[in-house]
């Protein structure tokens, strides 16, 4: 049975809405750790509605116990809403960067070939160093590491993964209806609601 | 005003009669502010927070209101621990408010500093650090509402000193009724409640199984109602106990590890099985790769969390099940089921052979702890709040007290807490000071927190206590004789003279050795005006039978 599981363990991409509070990150990490579920990747930023936070969290596991850390993630009071998707569901990108000394970068031209068949940019370009960022899939971003080491690559550093659901039906609907079913007594939470329209113009 | 007024403003605005609790440093202005609130707010002085807390959960059990705890900073904090894993898995509505030290010290190791907020975050329903005075109405109206509304649990609100003291206007106390990112009652869906009921109506052999999830919606009617109409035959968990009276003709006994005979066998036999109010806890279902795989699962729960993760349901009925249980009953068939009931009168019968008549009416010179349970039931004809400890004679007062009334079995299910029953039961008092209240414990359990004697000699609260004394720590006991090939490690248990100990405190007490004394004395404690405690010596190595072993599948439970 253990076998079958790690056969079924994919990666999957969390993704919860919450409130801004302090001490939500640990309230969302102990679901992981008292199951012993390492997290692979975490990122938390504002999302387009103020006040409402969204975590990416990437982990490693059986789509059954995904579903029920979903739900032991939506159960705090301060999570508005949990999806869990395979990669296959998501857009997903990583960004990297990397410092490489600039007299190399000068001085062999293919180097700097490497860097824009890898699409690759310059962020900060000093003389003893510059800094080169990528975004892409974890494959991309690991091959140009390999690729500058031999080049005297001195740092290099990736964020986490955040990723958006392809499907069409966002959060920001289902968002709508809560609050149409049960309405906030607080006028502040309902700014968002007014200004919707804009929220989502591209 | 003062931070510490407004918290004692948000306090009675909620409606809080009682306080359980215990001073210290950080929390001093909240004390100070409490001097001028006595008419108002009882405060009932404990003797160690655990106390504090255990009692807010008798309190919270018996009456159905929200316990209220409030402890200083540090190690008062931290004694909070142990209650609130209990009220958390037990579904218990409880605000703690702890004292911290001053915002500015928060972080350097300051004198009785602990980071209570994270120490008690996977043990709370919610918590929140309080910094600044003006937070406190806020921050208070939360936590009754997230405390009380959907699946009960503890909250937990840290106060620092400075956030007390601070004067601020504040405006008129509001009640919580909403918060965005929180739904406490999921939306029924119909369509769930139409497939549940034709599946129930086309079932031969259907079974209930209800937990404390009825006594916590309110719904004991709404449920009697269902299983009347339906015929179909319930048992009950240890948190769920007393929700239908124990003499019900539909009520065939409790589930798990220590229930009956025949709701533990016939669950691997059922067809349809209806989980009402009730969390598969493991103690219930015993090996679950064995469990009811034959039946189609109706799981009704107001925890979304709860609906699969233990068992797969065939059809989930997300909600309060106040408001789903009458729309099942109003759909399902009305029937009888008697050859299904027969099967488990046939069990019990078997039951009462093996086990319950030589329990409750031994033939033997020992006393069991049954025969206690039996005669205490003669006295109190169910009327009694029953409130137990853990171990074997809480499993023996489970099986057996007479429960006429809900909210008469008060007891730690799904944390297990030895030292529960003496401050539970002292909390139940506070919370339903018109009924009697039965506190039975084991001389293990006792002594974890006896110290609360003091609580009652300086509150004067009228608790019965009983103590079944069986010399040992008998459920490890009876486990390592079980299991561990009779190897009996550190069980063997020292007493002290509990009479002596109950007069120290002021509380009138008698030892029970012989079986002619047992009923007249406990006549004489149930009489007695006042607290009182009755230590019964029982049989030294009783087993409690029926039994499903750790790992072994319902089916497999053993009479013997």
């Amino acid at each position: 049975m253990s076998q079958q599981a790690s056969i079924d363990r994919q990666e999957y991409n969390i993704t919860a809405y919450t409130e801004n509070q302090v001490g939500l990150l640990n309230r969302i990490a102990i679901i992981f750790s008292r199951r012993k579920i390492n997290i692979e990747s975490l990122n938390v930023s504002p999302s387009e509605i103020e006040g409402i936070h969204r975590f990416n969290i990437v982990i490693n596991e059986t789509e059954e116990v995904v579903g029920k850390l979903a739900r032991q993630i939506e159960k705090q009071i301060e999570v508005l809403k949990v999806y869990y998707n395979t990669n296959a569901d998501v857009i997903w990108q990583e960004m990297a960067l990397y410092k490489v000394p600039t007299d190399v970068i000068a001085e062999k031209a293919i180097v700097e070939r490497l860097l824009r068949e890898n699409g690759a940019r310059a962020v900060v370009i000093r003389k003893d160093y510059t800094v080169f960022e990528t975004t892409g899939h974890r494959e991309e971003t690991d091959n140009l590491i390999r690729v500058l080491q031999p080049y005297g690559l001195i740092e290099f550093v990736r964020s986490a993964r955040i990723a958006i659901i392809k499907a069409s039906d966002g959060f920001n609907s289902k968002l709508r209806e809560f609050e149409r079913r049960e309405p906030s007594t607080e006028p502040a939470e309902n700014e968002y609601l007014n200004s919707r329209d804009k929220v989502f113009t591209m | 005003m003062t931070g510490a007024v407004a918290t004692l403003q948000a306090l009675l605005a909620e409606g809080v009669d009682t306080i359980f609790g215990y001073p210290g440093g950080a929390i001093i202005p909240i004390y100070d502010a409490l001097y001028d609130f006595k008419e108002q707010l009882n405060h009932v002085l404990v003797r160690h927070e655990q106390g504090g807390i255990h009692a807010a959960q008798g309190y919270a059990r018996s009456s159905g209101k929200v316990g209220v705890v409030f402890a200083t900073s540090g190690p008062g904090a931290t004694n909070l621990v142990t209650g609130l894993a209990d009220a958390l898995i037990d579904s218990t509505p409880l605000v703690c408010i702890t004292g911290q030290v001053f915002a500015h010290l928060l972080g350097t190791d300051a004198f009785q500093e602990t980071d209570i907020i994270n120490i008690t975050t996977p043990i709370t329903k919610w918590n929140y650090q309080v910094t600044n005075a003006e937070e406190i109405p806020e921050a208070l109206a939360k936590a009754f509402y997230i405390a009380r509304s959907g699946r009960p649990g503890p909250v937990l609100i840290d106060i620092t000193k400075n956030a007390q003291q601070q004067k601020h206007d504040f405006a008129p106390y509001v009640p919580c009724t909403h918060i965005r990112s929180y739904r406490p009652v999921p939306i029924v869906r119909p369509e769930y409640i139409r497939e549940a009921a034709a599946i129930i109506n086309q079932a031969k052999r259907p079974f209930v199984l209800w937990g404390q999830g009825v006594i916590l919606g309110k719904a004991e009617q709404e449920f009697k109602a269902f299983i009347e109409k339906s015929g179909i035959p319930a048992a009950w968990t240890i948190l769920g106990a007393g929700a239908l009276p124990t003499d019900h003709p539909l009520n065939v006994g409790m589930l798990g590890m220590h229930g009956n005979y025949g709701p533990n066998v016939l669950t691997n036999e059922c067809d349809v099985l209806i989980a009402i109010g009730m969390r598969f806890d493991d103690r219930v279902t015993g090996r679950l790769d064995k469990y009811a795989k034959q039946a189609k699962v109706i799981h009704l729960d107001i925890d979304p969390t709860e609906i699969d993760k233990n068992v797969a349901t065939t059809v989930p009925v997300w909600g309060d099940c106040k408001e789903t249980l009458p729309l099942l009953t109003a759909l399902v068939d009305a029937k009888l089921h008697p050859e299904w009931h027969e099967r488990f009168r046939v069990h019990m019968e078997q039951e009462v052979d093996a086990v319950i008549r030589e329990e409750l009416f031994p033939t033997s010179e020992e006393m069991t702890m049954g025969e206690v349970i039996q005669q205490l039931n003669e006295l109190t004809e169910g009327e009694a709040v029953i409130v137990t400890d853990v171990g074997q004679h809480q499993m023996v007062a489970c099986r057996y007290a007479k429960l006429n009334k809900t909210r008469s079995n008060i007891t730690s299910g799904g944390l297990g807490t030895m030292g529960f029953a003496l401050p539970a039961a002292i909390g139940a008092k506070f919370g339903t000071p018109h009924r009697p209240v039965v506190a039975i414990i084991g001389d293990g359990g006792v002594q974890m927190t006896i110290q609360e004697l003091g609580t009652i000699m300086q509150t004067g609260v009228d608790v019965k206590i009983i103590i079944l004394n069986n010399r040992f720590l008998g459920m490890v006991r009876q486990w390592q004789e079980l299991f561990n090939d009779r190897r009996y490690s550190f069980v063997d248990i020292a007493s002290p003279d509990y009479v002596t100990v109950a007069s120290g405190y002021g509380i009138s007490g008698k030892r029970v050795e012989a079986r002619a004394e047992l009923k007249q004395s406990l006549q004489q404690m149930l009489e007695h005006p006042g607290s009182f405690l009755l230590e019964v010596m029982v049989s030294k190595e009783n087993n409690i039978f029926p039994m499903v072993p750790q790992g072994c599948s319902v089916a497999e439970i053993r009479l013997r």
